[in-house]
């Protein structure tokens, strides 16, 4: 930014023909600084390469990658800033024919024509967003303000795309479009839509900072395992049982920790967290320790058939009670309806539960928690029933995952899972139903659609947090409507008699 | 507001003897004074007097060293304030406060806020949340009526229009009222109010005052008055609106009694000028002084 006195690029500027020259020597200067800040960051990590050698590892160097890096970071800056002193168009070319060029010519990496593709993209976007609003640069107000403005219409419009997903949700497995594969990505984002809503509750809702949540996932999850293990319990059996334990979990953590507040009482959850995973690796003649358990049994179709080719005595095989050709695939449709319906009751258990004095409570709590002991609210029940509830639905998922993966063990419940359910929840926007749902397709679904960059697929999802950080502080899709409003709503009949 | 026949009813609040030590900090010493229902009770003194101390004990924020802080409701049950935990004092007798700092739920709606004052009678309505999840009548009955009072409320401190605005996007003084409005939706016996009018200007000071005697006089549907407890600076509105004054300094009570009398209590005017009465009063003192002997 070494160009503060060029003036803005206004509309009018063009039409009066005093368009303001170009400070080219400020620019150039400009994008060689930011090269020579790429120059000090590529070498050592990506100009040196470790290499395995018969002798042992040895280090290479890559001169070409850190040119390559080092002309695209001069041609982004230079083209960023061309567009701020008003050559947006001719940039926007430049960069669509650069992008087109990464598309179509063979290129010595597949990463290079990464960065040509995604870097021609991004500066053209923002030429075109330049060229299309007439402004060079939108203020941080400006930019919240119409960010706020498509959070509300978004909300406004998912009392209609809300149906409508939950439709194509419902219709999906039965479509030709259904695989192994796509059923699969399915089922897993649906089981984190489902924790990023339960977790939606406390974090979102009662505003408790809670980085221990995969905790409950676990309870839950072993919960089922075990029993299944030790009692013979079906799953149908031990899906309440599961949800049940883990919201007592929920009540025995929540009772000495609520009394903290803030940054404290995260890290207290964040160790409870581990604390769990902990006693499960270490818990060996009970928990089975680091091997896990294996053999969970697999749903029944409620309890009144099994999925299998060939059932057990006494149990009818589903694909014969319905009289269709046997295929592994019912189970998984199954498994898919099944996830689809628990992450549907959580949903409609928030809807609800905002409208009523409890849900309105853990707003109240989140929004000043002293203010609510002086209107008479008992602040410890009201957090205490956010967590419970939480947790059993953490745990109703925790029991879904044992039985779909048919084995469990504590690896599944590291610190990085809870790290993952929390970020679905911020990016979306906290407190956004519809904002979970669109994370868990950015956090999770973008990294299994781009596994074949294997590597730089994380590289990508580090990117978008940055991104989202810099450009959306409160989350995508961070905004609220009042849950009961006076004017503008239905009309209520007045009656005569009003509070005296 | 005749004080004679006011006198023979027990008071609504008694504070007897009350000390509050943090540490070697003595905030407040044995303190002891009565608020009446249907009267405003100021409590006035210079800063650092403990005032706030005194209303942090009452409203249960702190629970006091020593004393006795006892709440009589009209139907004649008595509350002992010192011994119930924070959010009884408000959930059982009746105590409601606003802050001297606003508290609002800045990110809820306006009716929002009113809404959440009167969490316990819906939650019991709603079932704990049971009933009102399966969507029974009872609660929308209840939740209807808890509108209606809110409704009422907002008219009295003129927000309805204002109703689905964010509270934390009303201006200052609105605020103020809204915070008023939400203490008197718990439908209180007795209302603390901290520094109310503290960054309000001439005209809504007045309005405030307006609020505040309305409060005083209106009989509530459970057919008693309000109490009003005000720690408050700005002295016009105290000596306009005040039945009786409590004075403290440095954490003492020196004088008690209606505005006339403490206005001219050489105590009070040695806590507010210091110790020399024969200095000239500064300028802006005496503004105060005359305006409120206007106003009184």
């Amino acid at each position: 930014m070494t160009t503060p006195s060029h003036a803005p690029s206004h509309p009018h500027y063009h039409i009066n023909g005093k368009r303001p020259g170009v400070d080219w020597a400020a620019t150039i200067k400009d994008a060689g600084l930011a090269a020579f800040v790429a120059l000090l960051l590529t070498v050592p990590l990506v100009g040196l390469r470790t290499v395995d050698r018969p002798t042992g590892l040895g280090i290479e160097a890559r001169p070409e990658e850190v040119i390559a890096s080092l002309v695209l970071v001069f041609l982004g800056r230079l083209g960023l800033g061309l567009i701020r002193q008003g050559m947006a168009l001719p940039v926007l070319i430049l960069a669509l024919a650069c992008a087109g060029v990464g598309l179509v010519l063979p290129m010595p990496t597949q990463v290079l024509r990464l960065v040509l593709v995604l870097g021609g993209g991004v500066i053209a976007l923002r030429a075109a967003m330049t060229v299309a609003t007439g402004r060079s640069k939108l203020s941080q107000a400006d930019r919240d303000k119409r960010m706020d403005r498509f959070a509300a219409k978004v909300q406004h419009a998912s009392r209609y795309i809300g149906p409508v997903a939950v439709a194509f949700a419902a219709v999906l497995p039965l479509t030709p479009l259904a695989d192994r594969m796509i059923l699969d990505i399915g089922i897993l984002l649906l089981t984190y839509i489902m924790l990023g809503w339960g977790l939606n509750i406390v974090v979102g809702l009662a505003g408790l900072l809670d980085l221990g949540y995969v905790a409950f996932y676990a309870v839950g999850a072993y919960s089922y395992a075990l029993l299944a293990h030790y009692f013979g319990l079906s799953f149908w059996v031990c899906l309440p049982l599961a949800g049940v334990l883990a919201a007592c979990s929920g009540v025995l953590l929540g009772f000495p920790v609520l009394r903290l507040r803030g940054d404290y009482f995260a890290i207290v959850t964040l160790g409870f967290g581990e604390i769990i995973r902990i006693i499960l690796v270490n818990w060996y003649q009970f928990t089975g320790g680091p091997n896990g358990i294996s053999g969970i049994p697999r749903p029944s179709f409620f309890g009144i058939a099994d999925f299998s080719r060939t059932p057990a005595e006494g149990m009818a095989a589903f694909h014969e009670l319905f009289g269709l050709e046997f295929s592994p695939l019912h189970r998984i449709v199954f498994l898919y309806y099944l996830i689809l319906a628990l992450a549907l009751v959580v949903n409609l258990f928030t809807l609800r539960v905002r409208k009523l004095p409890l849900g309105r409570a853990w707003e109240a709590l989140r929004e000043d928690d002293i203010a609510c002991a002086s209107l008479g609210i008992n602040r410890t029940n009201m957090k205490l029933a956010a967590f419970a509830i939480a947790a059993m639905f953490g745990g109703f998922a925790g029991s879904f995952f044992a039985t779909r993966q048919g084995f469990i063990s504590p690896e599944s419940f590291t610190f990085i899972e809870s790290a993952i359910i929390l970020a679905i929840v911020v990016l979306g926007g906290m407190g956004s139903q519809i904002g979970v749902v669109v994370a868990t397709l950015l956090v999770i679904g973008l990294p299994e659609a781009f596994r074949e960059l294997a590597d730089y697929r994380m590289l990508a999802f580090g990117a978008g947090m940055v991104v989202i950080m810099l450009w959306r502080p409160r989350g995508l899709l961070a905004h609220r409507d009042p849950t009961i409003l006076l004017h503008g709503g239905k009309k209520k009949p007045v009656p005569a008699g009003a509070a005296k | 507001m005749s004080a004679a026949t006011m006198n023979t009813e027990k008071p609504l609040l008694s504070v007897e003897h009350l000390t509050m030590r943090f540490g070697g900090l003595v905030a407040n010493n044995d303190v002891s004074f009565e608020a009446r229902a249907g009267e405003i009770t100021a409590l006035i003194g210079p800063n650092g007097a403990g005032k706030t101390t005194l209303f942090n004990c009452v409203t249960g924020f702190y629970t006091p060293t020593v004393g006795r802080l006892t709440l009589r409701h009209p139907q004649g049950k008595e509350f002992l304030l010192e011994r119930m935990p924070g959010y009884r004092i408000a959930q059982l007798a009746g105590v409601a406060r606003t802050f001297q700092n606003i508290r609002l739920f800045g990110g809820m709606s306006v009716l929002e806020n009113l809404i959440v004052a009167q969490h316990n009678k819906l939650m019991r309505a709603s079932g704990f949340a049971i009933a009102g999840l399966l969507g029974l009548p009872g609660f929308r009955k209840a939740e209807h009526e808890a509108v209606e009072l809110a409704k009422y409320w907002l008219d009295r401190v003129r927000l309805t229009e204002f109703a689905d605005w964010e509270a934390g996007n009303l201006p200052y003084g609105a605020q103020r009222r809204l915070e008023i409005a939400r203490a008197m939706c718990t439908e209180p016996v007795l209302l603390c109010l901290d520094e109310p009018a503290a960054g309000l200007n001439p005209r809504e000071s007045g309005e405030l005052a307006e609020i505040l005697t309305f409060i005083r006089d209106v009989q509530t549907p459970q057919g008693h008055r309000t109490g009003v407890l005000l720690i408050e600076h700005d002295m016009s509105v105290v000596m306009r609106i005040s039945d009786h004054v409590v004075v403290l300094d440095y954490g003492r009570k020196i004088s008690d009694g209606t505005p006339g009398h403490v206005k001219n209590d050489p105590a009070v005017i040695r806590a507010y000028l210091g110790e020399d009465e024969d200095e000239a009063l500064p300028p802006e003192v005496a503004a105060d002084l005359n305006l409120a002997q206007k106003g009184a």
